[in-house]
């Protein structure tokens, strides 16, 4: 069983998955940040493979993706920084990136890779279902690594359920049609939350996209099984002294009762 | 002659927009609804006699279409072949780019949307987009690279004149290839009343396709007008300079399919195609995914995109059309580049000799004639793209300078 399928065993409320850009703030803070991110309450760890030109992320994030890559790190890096990964590490590691640096890569021997370190899962956002389903697919499932499709409110409901299917661990709920770190009306968000909670999912899903805080972590864990914070994240490790304390203010500002 | 299947239609790309291995839509799940209703409608729309009809009468009375095929004396006895200029220059607005943002608007109109995006990098198709906005009295927001609003401020003027809001793109390194990034940003944000107009043959599917669909007038009106003059369609070849490639996909779109015609394009080379500092995607690029749609690309051995250089901001871009990346591959296209220096140095020459001052873009096309090898017998066409207004900042500084 995966480490995804065994944590939603587990828990499924309130499970909260912290982004964080490998490489940021600095280039073998990777670590650190994954173990701050353990020890002070993240359930899943998504680690963003910083590229250049981050189609679906804002701004926060992609000035954190620049730093990274002026820090020198790349795929092979990442993967050395990893290497130790599950001595210390011990909930699951989700992989967040863009094809290209994938494809330059090696597809095949990245997903090889990747599972060989202990990485649980991919979510790849400019992914087309289409080349899932016809290339890349096979191999992902072949090196036993969930794969995390996103919705949003405009995916049309037989598309969502074939996402749905084809996904494993859990399922990416993007709160609204917009990119990482944009504020949106609450009320619309609601409603769209309800629809997927009465789809009755093959997946737990996780809400992404604006969550921020307690107030916005909370309000949608009404619907969800938990949310993805990155931005904010982000933000707070580009203002914060050093990662442990940031990284232990921010997360008992989100989970505190 | 070249390799080529004649069972291969290069017009046509699949149902899920491939060009051989090249094209594909790689877009996040948030332009999902867009793109796909975009790509089950464009086709339709396009093919719509009404729309048809809207789009010609635009493209003659706005757009002054057809524009001229000339016949260049002093070009042709100094190359030693017939050349021919499609006068793409004398277009409204001064190059080809209007011929798309025509028909996108109007196809914008079809879908409902309120509000257009564009991006643009010398700043050509922003002119090109702010114009059917304001003809059509639709908002539009041009995205342009920080640095490109420098070097380029006539046309930000023109922008602002036309009633558009041109946003500069801060990202990354700031130019043509930010700016497009920052307007597909913008598209996720607002994707339920927004359209946005692409302003070459790149992007996710159907862009690459709709896009060599407008533009393809050009190559039309070239079938006509040769025969007109020489008694038949097919030139021997037929030169066009390429960034992205719209202006070289409209040249080539009707000859894609006639094997004798040689498909001439030419990239920019910057300070020569090994400098460092250089456009030429084919000979510098390899197999990677931008803007949407998989092609070749300019990037490291890890993947990141790299900023590439052009004395032209048009052909300042590190992809290529997938189109353009399935000739080069397929060898159905043959592919040149000039250097800054060469195309700067035509810039000058073509205004002496035939009177007619080309946008820098344009005049990378005219450096690689003396280069074809051409015979006395051949006819060439090369599209003349753009004038050379915009660009007089920098024939001002050579002026100087010689």
């Amino acid at each position: 069983m995966s480490r995804l399928t065994e944590l939603f065993e587990q828990k499924n409320k309130r499970v909260l998955n912290v982004y964080c850009t490998a490489g940021y703030p600095h280039l073998n803070s990777t670590l650190e940040v994954m173990e701050s991110l353990q020890k002070n309450g993240a359930d899943i760890i998504e680690l963003g493979m910083p590229y250049s030109d981050p189609l679906a992320d804002g701004e926060v994030i992609q000035s954190s993706s620049l730093v990274a890559l002026n820090n020198g790190m790349t795929i092979d890096t990442l993967f050395e920084q990893l290497a130790t990964m599950r001595t210390s590490i011990h909930i699951p590691v989700v992989l967040m990136g863009y094809m290209n640096p994938i494809l330059q890569y090696g597809f095949e021997l990245f997903c090889k890779k990747a599972k060989l370190l202990g990485v649980d899962g991919l979510i790849l956002p400019d992914m087309p279902l289409y080349e899932f389903e016809q290339v890349y697919g096979a191999t992902i499932k072949a090196n036993d690594l969930d794969f995390i499709f996103l919705v949003t409110p405009e995916t049309p409901e037989t598309r969502l359920r074939k996402l749905d299917n084809l996904s494993s661990g859990f399922l990416y709920a993007v709160s609204s049609s917009a990119t990482t770190g944009t504020d949106k009306d609450f009320s619309k968000v609601a409603v769209y939350l309800e629809r997927l909670k009465s789809m009755q999912l093959k997946n737990p899903f996780l809400v992404g996209f604006g969550i921020k805080d307690k107030a916005s972590f909370d309000a949608v864990n009404v619907f969800a099984n938990g949310a993805i914070i990155g931005s904010a994240y982000i933000q707070a490790l580009s203002k914060g002294k050093d990662v442990g304390t940031t990284t232990k203010t921010f997360l008992e500002g989100v989970l505190s009762n | 002659m070249h390799l080529f299947n004649e069972l291969t239609n290069y017009q046509q790309p699949t149902e899920e927009g491939y060009y051989g291995q090249y094209g594909g839509a790689y877009i996040p799940e948030m332009l999902y609804s867009n793109v796909e209703t975009l790509k089950n409608q464009y086709l339709q729309i396009m093919d719509d006699p009404a729309f048809k009809a809207e789009v010609a009468a635009l493209l003659k009375d706005y757009v002054g279409r057809p524009t001229p095929l000339f016949y260049a004396e002093r070009l042709s006895a100094e190359i030693g072949a017939k050349i021919y200029l499609k006068r793409e220059d004398l277009c409204h607005t001064g190059a080809h780019k209007i011929n798309n943002t025509i028909g996108q608007i109007i196809l914008a109109q079809r879908l409902g949307k309120k509000k257009i995006i564009a991006e643009t990098g010398a700043g050509q198709h922003g002119v090109a987009t702010a114009t059917v906005c304001a003809l059509k009295g639709m908002e539009c927001v041009v995205y342009m690279g920080e640095k490109d609003i420098e070097r380029q401020a006539p046309n930000v003027a023109r922008m602002k004149m036309l009633g558009a809001t041109v946003v500069p793109a801060t990202s990354g390194s700031k130019t043509l290839k930010d700016a497009t990034n920052e307007a597909i940003r913008a598209w996720i944000n607002e994707p339920d009343t927004t359209h946005y107009i692409i302003g070459s043959v790149v992007g996710p599917h159907p862009y690459p396709d709709m896009v060599a669909r407008f533009q393809s007038v050009i190559s039309a009106e070239m079938r006509t007008q040769l025969e007109a003059v020489t008694g038949s369609q097919l030139p021997t070849h037929v030169v066009a300079c390429v960034g992205g490639g719209s202006n070289a996909a409209g040249a080539f779109y009707h000859y894609l399919n006639e094997p004798t015609v040689e498909l001439v394009a030419v990239e920019a080379a910057g300070h020569g195609v090994h400098s460092g500092m250089s456009a030429a995607t084919t000979q510098l690029g390899s197999t990677g995914i931008l803007h949407g749609s998989k092609s070749i690309v300019m990037q490291t051995k890890d993947g990141q995109v790299v900023e590439p250089h052009s004395i032209s901001a048009g052909l300042d871009y590190p992809g290529i059309g997938p189109l353009h990346a399935f000739l080069y591959a397929s060898k159905r296209g043959t592919f040149m580049s000039a250097t800054d220096e060469a195309a700067l140095k035509w810039a000058f020459h073509l205004s002496e000799i035939e009177g007619i001052i080309p946008a820098l873009e344009t005049a990378h096309a005219f450096a690689v004639l003396p280069e074809m090898n051409l015979k006395p017998t051949d006819v060439v066409i090369v599209c003349l793209s753009g004038r050379g207004d915009k660009d007089l900042a920098t024939y001002m500084q050579a002026m100087d300078l010689k």
